[in-house]
């Protein structure tokens, strides 16, 4: 048989032959073969990020709730000296602040659970209390039943995760209808702590949120203006080869370099507030430049040149050329790429760590040189708590940070597919 | 009297001044007069930036000097005279004055600082009338002489035009600012540290523990091949073990085989794995890979740790997967037709086509790709930080812990930051390494494509 292949045979080829059939068999198998290896790639990755999205949803769903045991509270008994006068003046806060709401909480809880009951409270306890006489003033005045958060064994045991000895203290809260699960709101109103149930990611959030106001407002122009440069007037030369080779660079450049240059240069040299949103903002605006200019840059190539020999046709001069005409019409791609960038630096984590970005804060920053953190690094630090409390708050942290991407993700596509003109 | 609110002045004084100078231009033009030159809105604009671009380039350079300015004022008044001289008591009680000062603060600890903190508050708030008399006196200065300028046929839109130019061509030179600086601060330390360590050591050397530096007696290691090992481990081979294979034959897959309906909705997907933020990707490898890897080691016999290598780098290899498919997208895409359809119409099969023509002739995209994909895989941090570990080992076991690069620049500056240490200085060493390896692996990735473009075209 293999003699008739070296030789020219001059009969039409035997496709009934049991060897060829066997041959062309062989081969539409491993045709079937390869081409479910590929289905199998694909489906592995996206069933990672099925495993990786559901687990991160399991886990933090539980962040979102938050056990709570009821106390009755009679705020005539404490005798404080606050009235609902004071709550309605101008010195509301600091007249709460002399208030010892932890004291009322736990001797409350003590008289009502026992000799260890304040035990069974989350330090968050005093904050919900407080808010409550904060919202209404009459609390003062009469007795009321308050829902307060409970401590992170109990909370946990309600949830099903306890160990054996929250599971024996929960058991009779939970048989004398004393404990309820509710949503927990101080997840996304409060700052860190060192307990489970009293943290939140609000702090943490306008951290994030100020350094991104920074990034935008320096990296959105400087990005736009370059890639205009670049784009429309940079004569071909040796200065113009080099800013556009450190703009490629730049985009490739570990973002924990990024950190460094932060460090070296804003911390070092010009002193600049550690840990503060300011220097955030600044080194995350350098990180995400080369990004804008880049998508900028392509959204400005891709406005037509008759555009342009129109506009200089009728007399424009050549700025007016760029700014009346071509910058409003590569606006939806600039925007595209900036929100792009921007979703890439909300969520970058390594710089900020690197210039200092990373303390236990546990009020939010009041302004754009205090002392701050980052949801992204708050997730960090979370992370490295060992308590379960900590895993389904981290979690929860993660579900947020997620969202806010995925609604810029989101919005950026919505640009490109409504405003997009394709020429 | 804080800077914004001067900020804000100025650019106040700025819209008075477009205002009026439009104004006065509107009134030249006239039937009976002769044509201006420019449109009464550049004379503004002209008049504007000439009131508010002296005075916000002060502003930026006063924001620098005033903070010196106030500290000599403060050490030559009579109250700082008995300041201790020892440099970090003397720099406590000066923060704490100016806490005071700046009512950061309500009280004071040390009783100096409460005498000296008047002082800092008269320092402070001259400065901050003197710098808003300066930057004002500028402004109108400025608007001023180039409102006096203004006249039917003075070329207003060109001088404005001149002044955008520059302004685009500043921007554009922030790139290389930028770059300047990475490279300078990472040189300037690491000459610092070379002149502590020498480069044979740190480069060759395989004994790290930088912690040990602080205490005086022990050796310090500063040999960095551990970490350099570490990081190619983990980037380079385990995370591109399961990048490359994944990444490819879904490239292939969706380009080749899949229906549009599937492509649009798996392509996306795909991406979103590039978007989920490294921290995530790190917290997953640490909370749930991690123990599954170790579970798994110990019921293979091996030595596991519940940080290691291949945790970070299974975990790394999945996040890099849409850059290595997205660049073998491009380049299968690349390849000219006639070859495909000659290979078919030899009688070759699909897959025939694909594995023995279409990614032989892709191979340099693919492979330029891949490169870009390692260095991004041995920048990346946070996954290694987290699921890697910090013990300097050099092992081949992807069952025990290894570190790399970047989870020690982070060990390295967490803590004290003391710029005269070599454990701090270390960092910028490795940041040094770090940015030449990825530049080159860049560099290297971009020729490749860029010649296998050429070959086709």
């Amino acid at each position: 048989m293999s003699d008739t292949f070296t030789t020219v045979d001059p009969t039409p080829t035997d496709w009934r032959d049991p060897a060829m059939q066997k041959r062309i068999q062989r081969r539409y198998a491993a045709e079937r073969r390869f081409r479910l290896i590929g289905l199998g790639a694909v489906l592995l990755s996206a069933g990672f990020l099925a495993f990786l999205l559901v687990s991160m949803a399991m886990n933090g769903l539980n962040g979102f709730r938050q056990t709570e045991l009821r106390l009755d509270v009679d705020l005539r008994q404490s005798n404080i000296a606050l009235t609902a006068a004071q709550l309605a003046g101008p010195n509301a806060e600091q007249a709460l602040a002399e208030v010892d709401f932890e004291g009322i909480v736990r001797r409350t809880a003590d008289t009502q659970y026992g000799a260890r009951g304040a035990r069974l409270f989350s330090p968050a306890g005093r904050l919900v209390l407080r808010n409550a006489v904060k919202a209404d003033p009459s609390l003062l005045t009469r007795p009321a039943t308050l829902w307060l958060p409970a401590e992170s064994g109990i909370d946990q045991a309600a949830k099903g995760h306890g160990n054996a000895d929250a599971n024996a203290r929960y058991r009779p809260l939970d048989e004398a209808g004393r404990a309820r699960i509710g949503f927990n709101s101080t997840l996304l109103t409060g700052a860190d702590a060192t307990d489970p149930t009293a943290v939140g990611i609000w702090g943490a959030f306008k951290g994030s949120l100020l350094t991104m106001i920074i990034t935008l407002l320096i990296a959105f122009p400087v990005g736009v203006l370059s890639a205009v440069y670049l784009e429309e007037y940079a004569p071909r030369n040796r200065w113009t080869d080099m800013i556009e080779v450190s703009i490629n660079n730049l985009a490739a450049v570990p973002s924990i370099i990024f950190g460094l240059l932060g460090l070296a240069v804003f911390l070092q040299v010009m002193h600049l507030p550690r840990s503060a949103p300011i220097v955030g903002g600044l080194t995350l605006a350098l990180m995400t430049m080369p990004v804008i200019v880049i998508a900028g840059r392509n959204a400005i190539k891709s406005v037509p040149p008759s555009i342009r020999d129109a506009a200089l046709g009728i007399g424009a001069s050549r700025i007016q050329v760029v700014f009346h005409h071509v910058i409003p019409l590569a606006l939806p791609g600039i925007l595209t790429g900036t929100i792009i960038g921007m979703a890439r630096a909300l969520g970058e984590t390594a710089p900020l760590l690197v210039i200092g970005m990373r303390a236990f804060i546990a009020s939010p920053p009041g302004g754009l040189g205090e002392p701050a953190t980052a949801l992204p690094v708050q997730i960090f630090l979370w992370s490295d708590e060992v308590s379960r409390g900590f895993v389904e708050k981290t979690s929860a942290a993660i579900i947020v940070l997620l969202v806010f991407l995925l609604a810029m993700n989101g919005l950026a596509i919505y640009l490109r597919n409504r405003f997009e003109k394709n020429w | 009297m804080s800077l914004a609110f001067i900020l804000l002045l100025v650019l106040g004084l700025g819209v008075v001044a477009w205002l009026s100078a439009k104004a006065r231009a509107a009134a030249f033009a006239g039937p009976s007069r002769e044509r201006p030159h420019s449109l009464p809105v550049y004379h503004g604009w002209y008049v504007a930036l000439w009131a508010v671009l002296p005075a916000l380039l002060f502003l930026a350079f006063w924001a620098f000097l005033s903070d010196r300015l106030v500290a000599d004022a403060l050490l030559s008044s009579p109250q700082a005279a008995a300041l201790p001289a020892i440099d970090m008591q003397r720099a406590a009680i000066l923060a704490e004055a100016r806490g005071l000062a700046t009512g950061a603060i309500a009280s004071a600890h040390h009783p100096q600082a409460a005498a000296l903190a008047p002082v800092y508050a008269s320092a402070i708030a001259f400065y901050a009338w003197l710098g808003l008399a300066i930057a004002l006196l500028l402004a109108f200065a400025g608007g001023a002489w180039a409102y006096t300028r203004l006249s039917p046929s003075f070329r207003a839109r060109t001088r404005v035009e001149r002044i955008v130019m520059a302004l685009l061509l500043t921007a554009s030179l922030i790139a290389i600012l930028t770059t300047l600086g990475i490279f300078l601060s990472l040189l300037f330390e690491t000459i610092r540290f070379f002149s502590m360590v020498s480069p044979g050591e740190f480069l060759f050397g395989t004994h790290w523990s930088p912690q040990t530096a602080v205490q005086p007696g022990q050796p310090a290691g500063f040999g960095s091949v551990p970490l350099f090992w570490g990081t190619i481990f983990i980037g380079a081979i385990i995370a591109m073990i399961v990048a490359i294979p994944l990444g490819l034959m879904s490239a292939i897959y969706l380009t080749q085989y899949a229906r549009p309906g599937l492509r649009r909705w798996m392509k996306p997907m795909l991406e979103i794995l590039a978007g989920v933020p490294t921290v995530v990707y790190g917290y997953f490898a640490a909370l749930t890979v991690a123990p599954a890897i170790r579970d798994l080691g110990i019921s293979l016999g091996f030595s596991a740790s519940t940080e290691s290598a291949l945790a970070a780098g299974l975990v790394m290899g999945v996040m890099i997967i849409p850059f290595v498919s997205s660049m073998a997208d491009d380049s299968i895409a690349a390849v000219p037709q006639a070859m495909r359809d000659g290979s078919l119409a030899m009688g070759a099969t699909k897959s025939e086509t694909i594995r023995k023509v279409l990614v032989p002739a892709a191979l340099p995209g693919v492979v330029g790709g891949v490169l870009l994909a390692v260095s991004r895989a041995i920048g990346e941090t946070m996954i290694v930080v987290m699921a890697a570990g910090l013990a300097a080992n050099l092992t081949a076991n992807p069952f025990a812990s290894v570190t790399t690069v970047t989870t020690q620049i982070v060990q390295l500056l967490t803590g004290d930051q003391e710029f005269d240490s070599p454990k701090t200085l270390a960092a910028f060493a490795l940041g040094m390494v770090l940015f030449l390896v990825t530049l080159a692996l860049n560099i290297v990735a971009l020729r490749v494509v860029k010649k296998y473009r050429e070959a086709y075209e």
